[in-house]
């Protein structure tokens, strides 16, 4: 191997996302969910601000600083008061059973990874072969979205796909403008706090988080 | 040669030696962090020696291969760990036998197990035959994703070469690594009948698995079976050693490195079994149809970590 040892740390970083984003899918309990979140934004975040130092983007330090405060700090802050005021920290049952899922996530992540071959190819940066690790980083969180049927991990999931697109916007152009990422950074947090007022409104009128109940709305 | 032959002899036999005391070292690390005053260091020697002055109580009904089970576990478990490099790296051996046929005399050892415990026709041996065989058909795939691996790193599936590969070329950081590291963690804990997957000082029927194999067995029989499962445990960290932590095992024909390596071998083993005993004080016994979860979040860490290694290190 001939990288230096700066981006060495990066592929490893890369390759502890993918980790989390298994240990997310495998999760059962929304408190341990939301510790791996915030544990993925801090290798997130860390990675980010290698990156920035690596290569002299200056710009990536404040994506960097955000996301540390955003998705390190803030979310699952907000996330455990949620959970301790609604007082569901309890084992959530996936909706398919979770060997089968972690089956399908490896399928996803030869998908991703072929995927990602020739447009890492094109790019021009020195992390382009993270780029695979990225999408299969939104492929997990999305199969997350769609396997759990409460309404908390869900938005988790929500949260890991943004990440993931993060990362890969960082290893594929060294990241998008500051403007755009703060104004998606502004997006989440608003997306954040509306599913929080929306999960008080949703158990207030099922007694309940789980979504299946929402079906019923539909025949009125 | 004559160096790798001696070399050979003296690291099996400094294998067979030093596992009970790995084994004691394990319990006396487990018994401080759940709060109990220790068994001292050398207690493992003392069973050994009491069981070996005892006589054998054999069932009626047991067949030859109940009497011969226990040598032959024994025997694997030696020549399993006269494979893995621990303190040198030039071995007579090696050419003979790499890792693949490592895992393979692992399962050998395992089926002799399951039939003797099998053969007397009780309740509890059967049942300890089926989990361990139910346990180890999902860990041995695991157990060969992870040393594939390793493999591919090195181009070779020998462990000498593995370990030159690792230790002794410039270094490197490989996350592939980390996947297998994760996963060989879960394999071992699954292999060696330690929690989360088995608890190794339990006798209740509904949770155990390995000590229902070896409930008919006593004395000199007895004795080799407890030596052989901590052989299993010494060889399994030298394994890990060998995959993860190489730096500090002598290459080849450099004999100068020779009590270096000893001393970092029992470094490693030192702060590995402290590991594992704080592992295991943290760790909850997994319920037993957990257990294929388990081994299946195992194999597909180290799936992932071949994936990985294609991705970014080729």
């Amino acid at each position: 191997m001939s990288l230096t040892y700066h981006l060495q740390v990066i592929n490893l970083l890369a390759a502890l996302l993918l980790l989390i984003s298994f240990a997310m899918l495998s999760q059962r309990r929304i408190v341990g969910l939301i510790t791996l979140f915030a544990w993925q934004g801090a290798a997130l975040s860390t990675s980010t601000a290698l990156v920035a130092w690596s290569t002299n983007q200056h710009h990536l330090y404040y994506s960097a600083g955000l996301t540390l405060a955003l998705k390190v700090i803030a979310m699952p802050w907000f996330f455990y008061r949620l959970v301790k005021k609604l007082d569901v920290d309890h084992d959530v049952e996936p909706m398919i059973n979770i060997p089968t899922t972690m089956l399908i996530g490896i399928v996803l992540v030869i998908f991703a990874f072929n995927l990602a071959l020739p447009i890492s190819q094109m790019s021009g940066t020195v992390m382009r072969s993270t780029l695979g690790i990225a999408m299969a980083c939104v492929l997990l969180a999305f199969l997350m979205m769609i396997t759990r049927s409460k309404a908390i991990p869900q938005v988790i999931g929500f949260m890991a796909m943004e990440n993931g697109l993060f990362f890969a916007a960082t290893s594929a152009t060294y990241g998008m403008p500051l403007v755009v990422e703060m104004g998606v950074a502004l997006d989440v947090m608003v997306a954040l706090f509306v599913l929080g007022i929306m999960s008080f409104q949703i158990r207030e009128s099922f007694d309940s988080m789980d979504l299946k109940h929402m079906e019923k709305l539909k025949e009125l | 040669m004559s160096i790798g032959i001696l070399l050979q002899i003296a690291q099996t036999l400094a294998a067979i030696l030093l596992a009970p005391l790995l084994m004691g070292w394990v319990n006396q690390c487990r018994a401080w962090l759940q709060g109990r005053s220790a068994p001292p260091l050398m207690q493992p020697y003392r069973v050994l020696k009491k069981l070996f002055h005892k006589d054998v109580a054999i069932a009626h009904n047991a067949s030859p291969l109940f009497r011969f089970a226990p040598y032959m576990i024994f025997s694997c478990m030696a020549l399993a760990a006269g494979i893995v490099p621990t303190i040198a790296n030039d071995l007579a051996f090696s050419p003979a036998a790499d890792v693949i046929a490592l895992v393979g005399v692992f399962a050998l050892a395992r089926i002799f197990q399951a039939l003797a415990a099998m053969d007397i026709g009780t309740a509890f041996g059967s049942l300890g035959a089926r989990r361990e065989m139910l346990v180890s058909f999902l860990a041995e795939p695991a157990l060969l994703m992870v040393v594939f691996t390793a493999s591919l790193i090195s181009q070779s599936t020998e462990l000498p070469i593995i370990v030159e590969t690792l230790a002794h070329r410039e270094f490197a950081i490989y996350p592939s690594m980390a996947f297998a590291a994760v996963a060989f963690w879960m394999i071992s804990t699954a292999e060696n009948a330690r929690i989360p997957v088995d608890n190794p000082t339990t006798h209740l029927e509904l949770t155990m698995i390995h000590e229902a194999m070896i409930l008919e067995y006593s004395a000199r029989h007895l004795a080799l079976i407890e030596w052989a499962v901590a052989l299993k445990l010494f060889t399994y960290s030298a394994l890990g050693i060998a995959l993860f932590v190489p730096w500090g095992i002598a290459p080849r024909g450099d004999l100068a490195a020779l009590p270096l390596a000893v001393l970092a071998l029992l470094a490693k083993m030192i702060a590995g079994g402290a590991t594992l005993s704080l592992l295991e004080a943290t760790a909850a016994k997994l319920r037993l149809f957990r257990v294929p979860e388990f081994l299946g979040t195992a194999f597909l860490l180290g799936v992932l970590g071949m994936l990985i290694h294609f991705l970014l290190e080729v």
